[in-house]
């Protein structure tokens, strides 16, 4: 493996983790909101959430650009009040990869929090415990499984981007490309053997991946 | 404990709950067949769900009034429920679930060991929740509910699931809640032991409307109308004094009268008794002087005699009141009015004794 290739895994690996970390939080939040509450527009919510799972990625990836680009109504901001540039950079991959994998997490936990008892969250309302304790004491907790799975399809989806990621970040060599665009280019430039190589290591990388989350999953069980 | 719950509507599957009504006792019995509301009543007592209109007041303090948009949160209550099928969290020890709700930094009413050691869950406390058995499972639940030293506990069925024989262990327990720790009660049940034993007063819940409410002797001896008697079946309820055991036989002194009854079943020990006999387990005989096998022969005078649907009812003093169901042709036949003379036969295990 050459320098070049460790770079890619590397980045593609922890930009993979990140993004499937920060959409923890809002998916999680979303989910629950989904199980528990009935509010007006939620099957609004629910079918955009679930978009980039239908939608051609490429599409999404365009969709992105336009809101990210300069002229966009974030990346405009953004640029005029930070400074900050989000397309064709690494942010980029990391919204790309986010988006992508987020509706697989809400799912898993969505169908996690309703499989929990709502009585163990009643009687822990009635035992002094608020919204924030219940939620971290006894729902996340008995959802545990189902949200670590939809950690590991999230971060097995991320890995495996590729349309919405050449849209918004391109395949700048050693700042956004990841290993499935770097395995398109070098079929393109007809270099098998690298291409091979990629190959081998995206296997391996999913191979741990989701030998690991098996593992975990058995854990919990036990 | 005063509780009041007025201008109740809730919507339900296919009646609307409309239970309105007042108790000072420290253990009101909500009392009714299943599907009638029960467990949604304690639901809004505890503040887990909302009616349509409610006002539902604890000890003088608002908790809900949806006429001025009150609703006080289940967590800020101070209720303590025990729901039907428990609910303890099962990915916590029996020793985190007792601990969820204690503040002992707020110096509770109750302390931790007072609890564990009422309620004998000690050697339990380090188990998880999903390797006790029934039995030990509704004990910790009450005593987890307690130590938040709650002002009121609401008890869903708690001995429902349990088998006769766990019902007598678990049964001591709620009476030493009641009796050590004061802790006043809404207990559901359709069951007229555990009403007899534990309530004070008593609801009568009949597909969301309060048939009748009263304290639990007056409702059982004297139901308000037919529904309420269909559900609590009528008979004669008596305090009892249980005065010797003899070969299998109890004895039991009412009134002026001594019973026996055939109860292996009830604890050595006791003894004040609620002795309940069903109407239609007295016999009448017109003769004093005919042998019969019943162990119990009282002689007594008719006071009262009146139809009762396809029946007659006898209302006659035997030493105290006791009442008997004959077809209207028996009654006939023996020509019975009210002053007749007349031997009441009742068979020992016809006698049911609950203790009190």
């Amino acid at each position: 493996m050459s320098a070049e290739d460790w770079q890619l895994t590397w980045f593609t690996t922890w930009v993979s983790a990140l993004s499937t970390l920060l959409i923890l939080p809002p998916g999680l939040f979303i989910a629950w909101l989904l199980a528990r509450r009935e509010w007006r527009g939620k099957s609004l919510v629910e079918t955009c959430i679930l978009l980039p799972m239908v939608m051609p990625p490429v599409a999404t990836g365009l969709i992105l650009l336009k809101i990210l680009g300069r002229r966009g109504a974030i990346g405009g901001w953004l640029h005029d009040a930070l400074g900050m540039d989000i397309v064709f950079t690494w942010r980029a991959v990391l919204v790309a990869l986010g988006v992508m994998s987020f509706p697989l997490l809400v799912l898993s936990a969505r169908a996690a929090f309703e499989k929990v008892n709502p009585r163990l969250e009643q009687i822990a309302q009635t035992l002094g415990a608020g919204p924030v304790r219940v939620f971290f004491t006894i729902t996340a907790p008995l959802a545990a499984r189902g949200i670590a799975g939809g950690m590991i399809l999230a971060f097995a989806r991320a890995l495996g981007e590729f349309g919405a990621t050449i849209m918004v970040a391109g395949n700048i060599p050693g700042r956004t490309s990841t290993l499935s665009l770097s395995i398109f280019q070098s079929v393109q430039m007809g270099d098998d053997a690298h291409a091979c190589r990629l190959l081998g290591i995206s296997t391996a990388l999913a191979f741990i991946g989701v030998w690991f989350g098996i593992w975990f999953l058995r854990r919990r069980k036990e | 404990m005063s509780l009041v719950l007025k201008d109740i509507s809730l919507p339900l599957a296919d009646f609307v709950l409309d239970a309105n009504f007042e108790t000072r006792g420290r253990i009101t019995v909500i009392f009714g067949p299943s599907g009638s509301g029960k467990t949604s009543l304690l639901d809004l007592v505890a503040g887990l769900r909302r009616a349509k209109s409610a006002f539902i007041q604890l000890d003088g303090e608002v908790l809900t009034d949806t006429a001025k948009d009150v609703m006080v949160p289940a967590r800020r209550r101070g209720i303590g429920y025990v729901p039907q099928d428990l609910a303890l969290f099962p990915h916590l020890s029996v020793r985190q679930n007792l601990l969820f709700g204690h503040r002992p930094e707020q110096n509770p009413k109750f302390k931790f060991e007072q609890i564990v050691d009422l309620l004998e869950i000690g050697p339990l406390v380090q188990r998880g929740v999903t390797q006790l058995s029934g039995g030990e499972q509704q004990r910790v639940a009450l005593a987890r509910a307690l130590l938040r030293s709650p002002r009121l506990l609401l008890l869903d069925e708690p001995l429902a699931s349990l088998d006769a024989r766990l019902k007598a262990k678990i049964l001591p327990y709620l009476m030493r809640i009641r009796d050590t720790l004061g802790v006043p009660m809404l207990y559901v049940t359709h069951d007229r032991d555990e009403t007899l034993s534990l309530g004070d007063e008593m609801v009568v819940l009949v597909r969301g409307k309060i048939e009748q409410s009263g304290t639990v002797r007056e409702v059982f001896n004297r139901p308000a109308n037919l529904s309420v008697a269909g559900i609590v079946a009528v008979e004669t309820i008596l305090p009892g004094h249980v005065t010797g055991s003899v070969g299998g036989l109890v004895t039991v002194a009412v009134g002026s009268a001594v019973l026996s009854a055939a109860e292996p079943a009830i604890p050595p020990g006791t003894g004040e008794v609620h002795v309940c006999i069903r109407a239609e387990d007295v016999a009448l005989l017109a003769d004093a002087g005919v042998q019969g096998s019943p162990r119990n022969r009282l002689p007594g005078i008719v006071r009262t005699v009146a139809r009762d649907g396809a029946m007659m009812r006898i209302d006659f003093d035997c030493g105290f009141p006791l009442a008997a169901l004959l077809t209207v042709q028996a009654c006939e036949e023996m020509s019975l009015q009210p002053g007749a003379r007349v031997v009441a036969l009742i068979k020992a295990p016809h006698v049911h004794l609950i203790p009190r």
